[in-house]
């Protein structure tokens, strides 16, 4: 497994980047975990609908898209905010999706974050798709993917790795292992003793990483991005992490799995061994990480705060964005649920 | 002009395609040296290169996905599946994704693809090479589902639906594919989405039909004229769009209506377009609508799928049902 930096703080490898970049990604995943509380917190209020919580995967997900251009492809699962976040989509725009507005399913132009699939599995083959289309149009644009251990269960995870093999698409493969998928554990998922070890039937590397390592994560991601950039192909990494909350905020965990795990894993906290590593290097203080918590707070609840006030879309609006232009049969139902509703806004 | 059979008509608007638009390509399974199973592909990857018409591994839901990483990227992928009873696996991605990724990002990621499926029995094949599911595809929010049934009309309807900004399920009648020619003009044209054609006019009876059953309707309604019987047929073309307003309007100048479709009966196409006449002409009607379809069993194996498939008679017998009423 590549593992750089300890949860000590100890560095096993030069590190892949400087201080300066290290403090910049330790300020995003603050930020990430910033929202993920906030997320949480205003779901128990009612205030989001069902929220997937990523606490504990910030590492795999900071250090993972800190190693792309902005312009590469994402295609990303409903765990997968801190990436989205990290390569351009708003904090405001991943809230209102949640707050249940297809709205928040449309990132600023430029951004090539697809909105994440919660059905789980089918989106994989749709980063082949997207690096082949990039070749295609003589661009080194890559495409990334995330999903989780439970997803390489589904048969689309082996015709998505078989397709960027046979084709050597620039496709990116990060496979978040948290160790569940909702209550079923990771051994009993797949025979196979790792993740990674998958990718062999299909020609394409596999690499175990210490997905709550940022340097690990970072340098795995960026020599994958490298390869699939100078057409050398696609790679898998296996990001091993853990889910520290319920798989969402609607899960129970303590049906599944025992406290202890999950101590045991708040151990290896992505944030703390960065921070230990920072400290070591004269590079962190208590008075940075405030104020950057703070802002962060902050800035996340500015976001709230937008997204709440924009007005839900109009009853018409539904049928609007289902083709190009409206059939005549959606033209119809929308004038019938306009009348159905009489004079009500 | 060119005289083509439907299958040919197919391959000229997939090379004229190729050859216009840069961003279009070919993919599906056996579509390059093979040419495709029904030869359709026959030639393509010789003149546009392994780059444009690119063999896949046989994964039907995976070329699906893999086509909507290509659409959503600025391609205009042509999707073949080799028959419309392997599009299954397919069904997740068209569903959950293909249809949806207009609406879940409110127009910012499109899928302009064409879906290809040969469909409908009457040749005797093996299991699952026989279906007839439109409706499937029909009742699926997102996409359009188009279906030819005459060269001209398929090469124009093709054409459309790869320049259409939107996904579409493109259904190909397999037995009408070598059955009957007609001149077909060469180069560029295209047929618009969403318009039904009229192939007969009458003012007894309207028979509504489409894709592999039109053959069957055209001939029933002879034997229906040589009675004295004036029939009107209207080929619906696509079913997604659909043309309500030819169709009723039919209804409400003949006041019989006669639905065939080779797929199976309950909750298939007929029952959707009889609703929309009884919605829209109900009091124009002289007798109640008919439908002559497929049965709700799974399509039979050769010995006996002329039981199953909707033919001469029993259009004609529904017909003269409608005229007794």
């Amino acid at each position: 497994m590549l593992q750089i930096l300890t949860p000590d703080g100890e560095l096993l490898a030069d590190a892949p980047m400087d201080v300066e970049l290290t403090r910049r990604l330790f300020e995003a995943m603050v930020a990430a975990r910033q929202y993920d509380r906030k997320a949480t917190s205003i779901q128990k209020q009612g205030r989001l609908a069902t929220y997937a919580p990523f606490e504990g995967q910030e590492a795999a997900q900071i250090g993972s898209a800190a190693a792309l251009r902005p312009d590469d492809w994402m295609v990303p699962t409903y765990r997968d905010a801190a990436a989205m976040w990290m390569q351009g989509y708003p904090w405001t725009l991943l809230l209102l999706t949640r707050m249940g507005d297809e709205r928040g399913g449309s990132p600023p132009d430029g951004v090539g974050v697809l909105p994440p699939s919660i059905t789980v599995g089918a989106h994989m083959v749709h980063a082949v798709g997207l690096a082949w289309a990039a070749r295609l149009q003589g661009s080194d644009r890559i495409a990334i993917t995330y999903f989780g251990d439970g997803a390489t269960s589904e048969g689309d995870f082996h015709e998505a790795m078989n397709f960027a093999g046979v084709f050597r698409t620039g496709t990116v493969f990060v496979c978040q292992n948290n160790q569940y998928a909702i209550s079923l554990s990771r051994r009993q998922q797949t025979a196979s003793e790792t993740i990674a070890e998958k990718a062999d039937g299909y020609g394409v590397p596999g690499v175990l990483v210490d997905g709550n390592d940022l340097f690990a994560m970072y340098q795995a991601t960026s020599e994958a991005v490298a390869r699939a950039r100078e057409g050398r192909g696609a790679t898998l990494i296996e990001a091993l992490t853990y889910r520290l909350g319920p798989h969402t905020t609607s899960d129970d965990p303590s049906r599944y799995r025992d406290a202890a795990e999950v101590e045991a894993w708040r151990l290896k906290d992505p944030l703390d061994r960065v921070r230990k590593y920072l400290t070591a290097e004269g590079a962190w203080d208590e008075e940075w990480e405030t104020r950057v918590t703070t802002e962060a707070h902050d800035e996340i609840d500015r976001a709230v705060a937008e997204a709440e006030a924009l007005a839900a879309l109009a009853p018409e609006e539904i049928f609007g964005a289902m083709y190009a232009e409206p059939t005549p049969e959606l033209i119809e139902q929308k004038r019938w649920l306009l009348e159905s509703r009489g004079n009500r806004p | 002009m060119t005289v083509m059979n439907l299958a040919q008509a197919i391959t000229d608007a997939l090379d004229v395609a190729l050859t216009t638009d840069p961003r279009v390509l070919v993919m599906g399974e056996d579509v390059g040296r093979t040419g495709g199973v029904f030869r359709l592909t026959n030639g393509l990857l010789e003149t546009h290169g392994p780059e444009r018409v690119v063999d896949m591994p046989v994964a039907e839901a995976g070329i699906v996905g893999t086509a909507f990483g290509m659409a959503v990227a600025g391609m205009r992928p042509v999707v073949e599946i080799q028959f419309m009873g392997f599009s299954y696996p397919a069904y997740d991605q068209i569903v959950s994704h293909v249809g949806r990724i207009r609406n879940r990002s409110r127009h910012r990621f499109t899928a302009p693809m064409v879906i290809r499926m040969p469909y409908g029995g009457g040749i005797g094949a093996a299991e699952h090479h026989s279906e007839s599911t439109e409706a499937i595809y029909a009742h699926t929010p997102g996409v359009k589902v188009v279906v030819p049934s005459t060269p001209y009309d398929a090469k124009g309807l093709l054409l459309a639906a790869i320049e259409d900004p939107d996904p579409v399920i493109f259904l190909e009648p397999i037995r009408l594919y070598r059955a009957v020619k007609e001149e077909v003009a060469g180069g560029h044209f295209v047929v618009p989405l969403g318009e039904a054609r009229l192939e007969r006019s009458g003012d007894d009876v309207t028979l509504v039909a489409y894709g592999s059953m039109i053959r069957e309707t055209r001939h029933a309604a002879d034997v229906l004229a040589d009675e004295g019987v004036s029939v009107e047929v209207i080929d619906l073309r696509s079913l997604v769009p659909l043309d309500v307003e030819t169709l009723v309007g039919s209804v409400e100048k003949t006041g019989r209506a006669v639905i065939i479709h080779e797929g199976h009966r309950t909750a298939g196409f007929g029952a959707e377009l009889s609703a929309r006449i009884h919605e829209e002409a109900l009091y124009s009607l002289l007798a109640p609508v008919e439908r002559v379809t497929g049965w709700d069993t799974i399509f039979p194996l050769k010995r006996t799928e002329e039981y199953y498939l909707p033919g001469v008679d029993r259009i004609v017998q529904a017909a003269h049902r409608t005229l007794e009423g």
